[in-house]
């Protein structure tokens, strides 16, 4: 591009609409980013936790290195390729802060090296998700609630601090077809161990005793009085996406196994906890999302021990000690793709900056590409399906 | 130059063009059926063998929201079919509620290379494509929901047919549907206050419209954009006894209208209440013969497992309490619901074998095929993976009457399957499993071997076990490439989307932008899927208005 072009360009104000917020499952998608000569100069509609996401996504960029050492991104590639084809029983985690491609890179992957592939629902949600696959729920969309619901009972979640629009857009004071007058249509019940912030925006709070989780059941039960629904308050970033392509294409939604070429769902067993507390597996990927920093520290524990490899945008507690950092293009900011609200809604995610980093995506590709030249004696003969088949 | 492939010595069944078992040569050019080409770069050798068009499945839920909440909520179900990974072959599960990529796989084996998708919320039609898009080899559309749609219930209520004219258009725009589909018009909408609807004549609450209304808007709305298949209707009352009353009101309803009748086996039921559960297939069979508006699939029950899910809320609601099995509901804001509850036929059962038996009935006491469809509404009667089955059923007398002394006995006295001596020839077979759908669908490229048509063509090893036969195709081809060869799958392709552009009525009004932004929860221009995030898509043109 020549020079007087770019200058000219280069005061000038674009505003995008209609931008997806990568941040939380709400998954905002009124928001206005302003971009001035490539950079975020400002972001309309979106809470604090969003404006951050994006105003401040070039804190803490990661850098490629390998072993400490400053490295190329293709070295990098080629490095995180030879760790996969070589371990034996790998895991794959994360995956949550990412879009909907490079989920489904990953899952292409694990399946590639016969991997464990799980991500946060599985040290999160997996107990109301396998209370879904024991006695089934009651929901709806969001929509619904924004339209209709003139009891909201928040059970053990606050919105008001982790998804901070939810009250507004929909469940406090959103107006829709049955609920014109907002808040003053809705009696709003929060029930909790503890008081938060959300109990706030509460007509009435109710203190229950830790460990009594059977709002999934009773919701079911209500129905025999009134409509009632159950919606998991779920959601950091794209994690809704991550199951539900995993369950399309392999029948679950976390802990997935694929060491025997096909998958295999056993929670307690291939979730992330368990083989890291077994000290099972033999290599590690995370792609977007920090493992180390959350987790107990037996499991960070047996991580470090391993050939461990961080894909993500920032630096994190995982970055800091894996064996190879990998950085990228922020998904939902600096690229494309798609994310998934907490109902199961997707949502395009735009690209409103550029970045210097490849997508999440485009490094699963080219690592999977490597990885499976590599396994095929890089000659291009197709791999002896001898492992698949056992 | 293309690739070029010459099939020779096939007894050819595609009775689109009128030929019946005539030794015949097909020749393939560049994916697509040509009169004749010089000299082909392959050629197969079919002798002995029996070619058909590839199947097309009228009505199947293989993708949507609905289907993979189904998939998650019943990891039980998918230890019974585990596909492995080989080179180009992706790995998965199936059985009731496959992975997409099994999906793909396993109505490829079975011969089928296009299938409709039969239920989409519009705001989950975003999720369905991508679903389809990792649903590979087949050709594949889908239906959109719109019986309980509250944007078109307001038209109604204000009696502003063009705005639902144009709001229909404008939906099938830009989601890239095929169809209109009709799920127990206005009860979904009635189950979101734990309500159903009782017939065609009940209002709706707030909207003040009835099922009736719903049904005759959407029929001529559907006449008067020119779209390529009748609208595709699941009729209120399904599953419950004496429905067939609603179902024959249904029909005459709409007289004058084209109507597709999807798995009318679960609307022709007799009886005041589950005691008195009874057949009423002849009553059913009978109107249909007469009124030739109406096309149809069977929803046939296969004994075993099976997962019913459907937007049918208030329905699932029920089985929910009947079966007492697990349940998982979703109501979609504005659009729809959704219910999924597994669910298990048994010969044993009175009730179950009573619906196998006037799947049956009806198959067999509708007279012409071509208005026929099989379907087993996958997964809701049973898996697709069963139609084999059902071919043996109906092409073989002595198989049904074996089956008939393993099934309750009381289907001997109270259905007249007993009495019925049709056995469908290949010919019929090839006309329900691949010519009628197509035709009703109005794809003029599938379902038939004229020059002109996509070369969807499987080749069958005969064999007097029907099951057998249609079980193992020989080859499939899909757009001229062979993708199974002596039953194994040699390839994976991409399918292709196939999406019907609706003629240009206007745009919407421009406040419909700010309704939709009350109503809904996400931005308007959000909202439609530009056509580039569907790599592979195949348009088809809306005809004349009629
Ligand atoms: S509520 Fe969540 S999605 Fe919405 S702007 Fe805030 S962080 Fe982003
Ligand atoms: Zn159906």
């Amino acid at each position: 591009m020549a020079e007087g072009v770019a200058v000219k360009e280069a005061k000038e104000l674009t505003v995008v609409k209609g931008v997806t917020c990568p941040f939380c499952g709400v998954t905002c998608d009124d928001l206005e980013v302003h971009v001035v000569d490539g950079k975020i100069k400002d972001v309309k509609n979106a809470c604090v936790l969003g404006k951050d996401t994006f105003m401040h996504h070039l804190e803490g960029w990661a850098t490629p290195r390998i072993k400490g050492k400053p490295a190329t991104i293709d070295e990098c590639i080629e490095a995180a390729a030879e760790i996969l084809a070589k371990a034996k029983y790998p895991l794959i985690y994360g995956l949550d802060s990412t879009e909907l491609n490079a989920q489904r890179k990953a899952i292409e992957l694990a399946e590639l090296i016969g991997a464990n592939i799980d991500h946060t629902s599985s040290v999160c949600h997996a107990p109301s998700l396998q209370a879904v696959q024991t006695v089934g729920i009651s929901s709806c969309t969001v929509g619904e609630v924004k339209n209709r619901a003139d009891l909201i009972i928040f059970w053990g979640c606050n919105p008001a601090e982790a998804h901070p629009r939810h009250p507004s857009r929909y469940s406090v004071t959103a107006k829709g077809l049955f609920t014109p007058k907002g808040k003053k249509d809705r009696m709003v019940i929060n029930v909790d161990v503890r008081p938060t912030p959300t109990t706030r925006m509460a007509d009435a709070f109710i203190q229950v005793k830790p460990n009594s989780d059977y709002e999934v059941f009773s919701a079911l039960e209500l129905n025999r009085f009134t409509k009632f629904q159950c919606a998991p308050m779920r959601g950091h970033g794209n994690v809704v996406g991550m199951a539900q392509v995993l369950t399309w294409q392999t029948g679950y939604p976390f802990a997935v196994n694929m060491s025997r070429g096909y998958p295999r769902f056993n929670p307690g067993e291939y979730s992330v906890a368990d083989l890291l507390a077994h000290r099972e597996v033999d290599a590690a990927l995370i792609v977007a999302g920090d493992a180390i920093g959350n987790f107990p520290a037996k499991m960070a524990e047996h991580l470090q021990s391993i050939p461990l490899i961080a894909i993500d945008p920032k630096e994190s507690g995982t970055t800091k000690v894996a064996t190879v950092v990998i950085p990228t293009a922020q998904a939902g900011i600096a690229a494309g793709g798609m994310a998934y609200r907490m109902d199961h809604i997707p949502l395009v995610m735009k690209k409103v900056v550029d970045s210097p980093y490849p997508s999440d995506r485009e490094v699963l590709e080219r690592i999977l590409a490597k990885v499976s030249s590599m396994k095929n004696g890089g000659n291009g003969a197709p791999s002896p399906a001898s492992k698949g088949r056992g | 130059m293309g690739s070029s492939l010459k099939i020779v010595g096939g007894e050819v069944y595609d009775p689109a063009n009128g030929i019946n078992g005539a030794v015949k040569e097909i020749y393939v050019q560049d994916g697509k059926i040509v009169e004749a080409c010089r000299e082909p770069s392959g050629v197969i050798d079919a002798t002995n063998l029996v070619v058909m068009p590839g199947g097309v499945d009228i009505h199947t839920h293989i993708a949507s929201s609905a289907v993979n909440a189904a998939r998650g909520f019943r990891p039980e179900d998918h230890r019974h079919g585990l596909i492995a990974k080989k080179p180009g072959i992706r790995s998965g599960v199936g059985f009731t509620v496959p992975s997409t990529f099994a999906t793909g796989y396993l109505y490829t084996k079975m011969g089928y290379t296009t299938v409709m998708e039969a239920a989409n919320a519009p705001i989950g039609v975003r999720h369905t494509h991508e679903e389809l898009i990792d649903t590979p080899i087949l050709d594949k559309g889908l239906y959109i929901l719109m019986g309980n749609n509250e944007f078109i219930l307001k038209y109604l209520k204000a009696g502003e047919m063009e705005k639902v004219k144009r709001y229909v258009a404008w939906l099938i725009r830009s989601l890239k549907g095929y169809g209109i589909k009709l799920v127990n018009p206005g009860g979904v909408e009635q189950w979101k206050y734990g309500k159903d609807v009782e017939g065609l004549d009940d209002k709706v609450y707030y909207f003040d419209v009835t099922p009736r209304q719903i049904l005759k808007a959407l029929a001529w709305t559907n006449e008067s954009l020119g779209l390529p298949h009748p609208i595709h209707l699941h009729a209120n009352r399904l599953g419950i006894p004496n429905n067939y009353l609603t179902t024959l009101e249904t029909m005459h309803a709409l007289e004058g209208f084209r109507l597709h009748m999807a798995h009318i086996q679960f609307h022709s039921y007799g009886g005041e209440n589950w005691g008195g559960f009874c057949s009423k297939a002849a009553e059913v069979a009978e109107y249909i013969n007469t009124h030739p508006h109406i096309t149809t699939d069977i929803g046939q029950v296969v004994f075993g497992d099976a997962t019913t899910i459907t937007a049918d809320g208030p329905w699932q609601y029920r089985l929910y309490k009947l079966s007492k099995n697990k349940w998982y509901n979703q109501d979609v804001e504005v659009e729809t619901g959704c219910g999924i509850v597994p669910y298990v036929y048994r010969e044993k059962n009175y009730v179950n074998a009573i619906q196998w038996a006037i799947g049956l009935e009806l198959f067999l006491l509708i007279q012409d095929p071509w208005r026929v469809s099989l379907s087993t509404d996958h997964p809701n009667g049973g898996a697709f993976i069963f139609y084999p089955w059902v071919i043996k059923l109906l092409m073989d007398k002595e198989f049904r009457s074996e089956m008939l002394k393993r099934v309750h006995k009381r289907v001997l006295s109270d259905t007249t399957l007993p009495n019925l001596d049709r056995e469908y020839t290949l010919s019929e077979i090839a006309i329900i499993t691949r010519a009628g759908p197509a035709r009703a669908l109005g794809l003029t490229r599938k379902g038939h071997l004229g020059v002109g048509a996509d070369a969807d063509i499987t080749i069958y090893l005969k064999d007097s076990d029907r099951e057998q036969m249609f079980e193992h195709p020989i080859y499939v081809l899909k757009d001229g490439v062979v993708v199974l060869r002596e039953g194994e799958l040699v390839g994976s392709r991409d399918g292709k989307l196939l999406f019907v552009v609706p003629p240009d009525v206007g745009e919407m009004d421009p406040e419909f932008k700010t309704e939709f932004e009350n109503f809904y929860t996400i931005e308007y221009e959000n909202f439609p899927i530009d056509a580039e995030d569907i790599p592979n898509r195949e348009a088809i043109p809306a005809g004349a208005s009629r």
